[in-house]
């Protein structure tokens, strides 16, 4: 491990994901996640990898999936309506079972919106837009320093269970300068070697045919694609079991609970400290796995919470899966900013201090 | 007894989707065949299209991915990066490439990058039923130009060839027509000049093939070659559009 250095969002990022195993990248410029494209065109090189500048997001998702399918670690970034024409290409891999990591540095919407902070693409993250019954892994960091310990993590569990993955972070945490401590750099795989870890890659068959692979989702029979999305179910069900992730606390005594991911959750800390200073106790659920969502989290709440609260930079997106975690037990509400404007932690705290009154907490 | 005459481990012997009277099974075996001999079979990495053709990884026996609609000069351009020793290819109809994938083909041949497209240009959307592609010529009837193609409605047809050829990427390209013994020859002397300009990494190769499509065209096998040499071959005129210096 190295020392903590002061790193860029986007530029921790990308080094993350080189020293993740990240040798080739497809990039495509869009506000805010330009640093990345930029720092890989410079610096992938040096490692041994490829960059393209793509002609178009919907191009840059197709080379990772030619890249991730000869068997090559891909990264690709881009920001909310780039995302949104990756959607295709995110179907296609994960009907194929084609590992890659793509994180989105999230902005406004909809349409062209704005190029502040938001977290409006929750849906899009967490439900995606390609078309079919798929499901991607989604991590959402607070901070610099988990956004590289995730993204480098998630180089490698995107190989282990052939699925893209998504890291879901925001303009604040992209741009933003904070010292990180950087992972070692993961061993390559040579390109002679590829079939020996991933036996399914395009590689060439070499001297005999029946090794030939196909890398396809195209399946007419309705009862073969039936039974194929039942195999990639399977995968999803073991992934709900494992890839939850969550950070809680003063779930044992909390008056009002808080449900914040990402940066909002940050803002949240801060909030719950000044309603601590107004002998208010609240607690805090930060989802890290957006999918699968920690919902068992929320069976830690106690009979001493009044109510739960959604604090989010969308209009009412994270609230529907904190509906689904709390069922009928508590009332939900929501505390929420959209359009790129940031609620500060005294808003927070605010809001949350009148809810309580209102429902007579 | 000395065999005259063998199937080209290239293909996978069994049947195929394609009507009666196709040409596709001449472009797939005229590149298998090239590639046995060149013997690259096991070293190539094909990419297909969305189309009639969507199921040649299961006819044609090299590792193969099944591309999104217009989308393989972008994965075929990934897969190169990572195997850039490897033969690599795109297979292609018309509205695959000419229609929703044009900024893909157009961007792999401006990169120079060191694959191989096959261009089936049959004028016509043949999986989907028939309905007007790119190059569907003027006065050509589809089921969404019934009364045939006007330029009023639906402007010019496109010369890939052409458009491909001004790019500098581009170093071989070259349009053949699958309607005659003779021009089917030269169709695979022109598959093997483009694998051995991929071979020697000089840069993108491009091969049009004209090709038919009796189904959606409405007409016999026989009266489609007909159309293919009477009305195609004088708007998608034959030849090399370029080739590296030195060559012609």
């Amino acid at each position: 491990m190295s020392d903590k250095i002061l790193l860029k969002g986007n530029e921790a990022f990308s080094e993350a994901a080189m020293r993740g195993g990240c040798r080739y990248y497809f990039g495509y410029p869009i506000t805010p996640q330009n640093e990345i494209p930029e720092y890989m065109s410079r610096e992938l090189p040096k490692y041994g990898g490829s960059f393209i500048q793509a002609e178009s997001e919907i191009c840059a998702i197709n080379m990772a999936y030619g890249a991730a399918a000869a068997g090559g670690r891909v990264f690709i970034t881009s920001s909310s309506p780039g995302i949104a024409l990756m959607q295709e290409g995110l179907s296609f891999l994960a009907s194929a079972e084609v590992p890659t990591v793509l994180l989105a540095v999230s902005r406004c919407g909809p349409g062209i919106g704005g190029i502040q902070p938001g977290q409006a693409d929750y849906f899009q993250a967490t439900r995606g837009g390609g078309n079919g019954d798929y499901k991607i892994p989604v991590f959402a960091p607070s901070s610099v320093q988990e956004s590289v310990d995730l993204i480098y993590e998630s180089m490698q569990l995107s190989d282990e269970w052939r699925n893209p993955f998504f890291i879901f972070t925001d303009g604040i945490l992209a741009q933003m300068m904070e010292p990180v401590k950087l992972p070692e750099k993961r061993p390559d795989i040579q390109t002679k070697d590829i079939r020996k870890h991933k036996p399914w890659a395009l590689t060439g068959y070499g001297a005999d045919d029946s090794k030939r692979n196909t890398v396809i989702s195209l399946r007419m029979q309705p009862d073969a694609l039936e039974t194929h999305v039942h195999k990639l179910f399977e995968k999803y069900a073991h992934a709900e079991k494992e890839l939850v992730r969550v950070e809680s606390f003063g779930l044992e005594d909390a008056q009002v609970v808080i449900v914040a991911y990402g940066i909002v959750a940050r803002i949240a800390k801060e909030a719950i400290e000044i309603l601590a200073e107004q002998g208010i106790k609240a607690g805090l659920i930060r989802p890290i796995s957006l999918w699968p969502f920690p919902y068992s989290e929320f069976k830690k709440i106690s009979n001493k919470t009044k109510v739960v609260i959604s604090a989010e930079l969308s209009m009412g997106q994270l609230i529907q899966d904190v509906q689904l975690g709390v069922g009928d037990r508590l009332p939900i509400r929501l505390v929420n900013r959209t359009g790129g404007m940031i609620p500060s932690s005294l808003e927070i705290a605010q809001r949350t201090k009148k809810i309580l009154e209102e429902i007579g907490g | 007894m000395q065999p005259v005459f063998e199937y080209t481990k290239g293909m996978i012997p069994g049947e195929t989707n394609y009507c009666p009277g196709c040409t596709h099974g001449i472009s797939h075996r005229l590149i298998m065949e090239v590639l046995e001999e060149m013997g690259k079979l096991g070293s190539t990495i094909g990419v297909g299209p969305i189309g009639c053709s969507v199921l040649a990884h299961k006819y044609m026996n090299v590792d193969m991915l099944e591309a999104a609609h217009g989308r393989a000069p972008a994965v075929a351009s990934g897969i190169k990066r990572v195997h850039p020793d490897n033969m690599v290819f795109t297979y292609q109809g018309d509205g695959d490439l000419a229609s929703i994938g044009t900024a893909e083909i157009i961007h792999a041949a401006a990169r120079g990058e060191k694959f191989t497209t096959f261009f089936i240009n049959n004028a016509i959307y043949g999986m989907t039923g028939g309905q007007m592609a790119p190059t569907t010529i003027i006065g050509q009837k589809s089921t969404t130009t019934q009364d045939g193609r006007s330029v009023e409605q639906s402007g010019f047809p496109m010369r890939v060839s052409e458009l491909i050829a001004t790019l500098d990427g581009a170093v071989y390209v070259e349009r053949v027509a699958l309607n005659a013994p003779g021009n089917i020859h030269k169709a695979k002397k022109a598959v093997r000049r483009a694998f051995e300009v991929q071979d020697k990494k000089l840069g993108f190769s491009f091969i049009e093939f004209l090709s038919t499509c009796p189904t959606n065209w409405g007409v016999s096998p026989v009266d489609a070659m007909t159309f293919l040499t009477e009305k195609m071959l004088p708007y998608f005129p034959l030849g090399v559009l370029r080739a590296p210096e030195g060559e012609a």
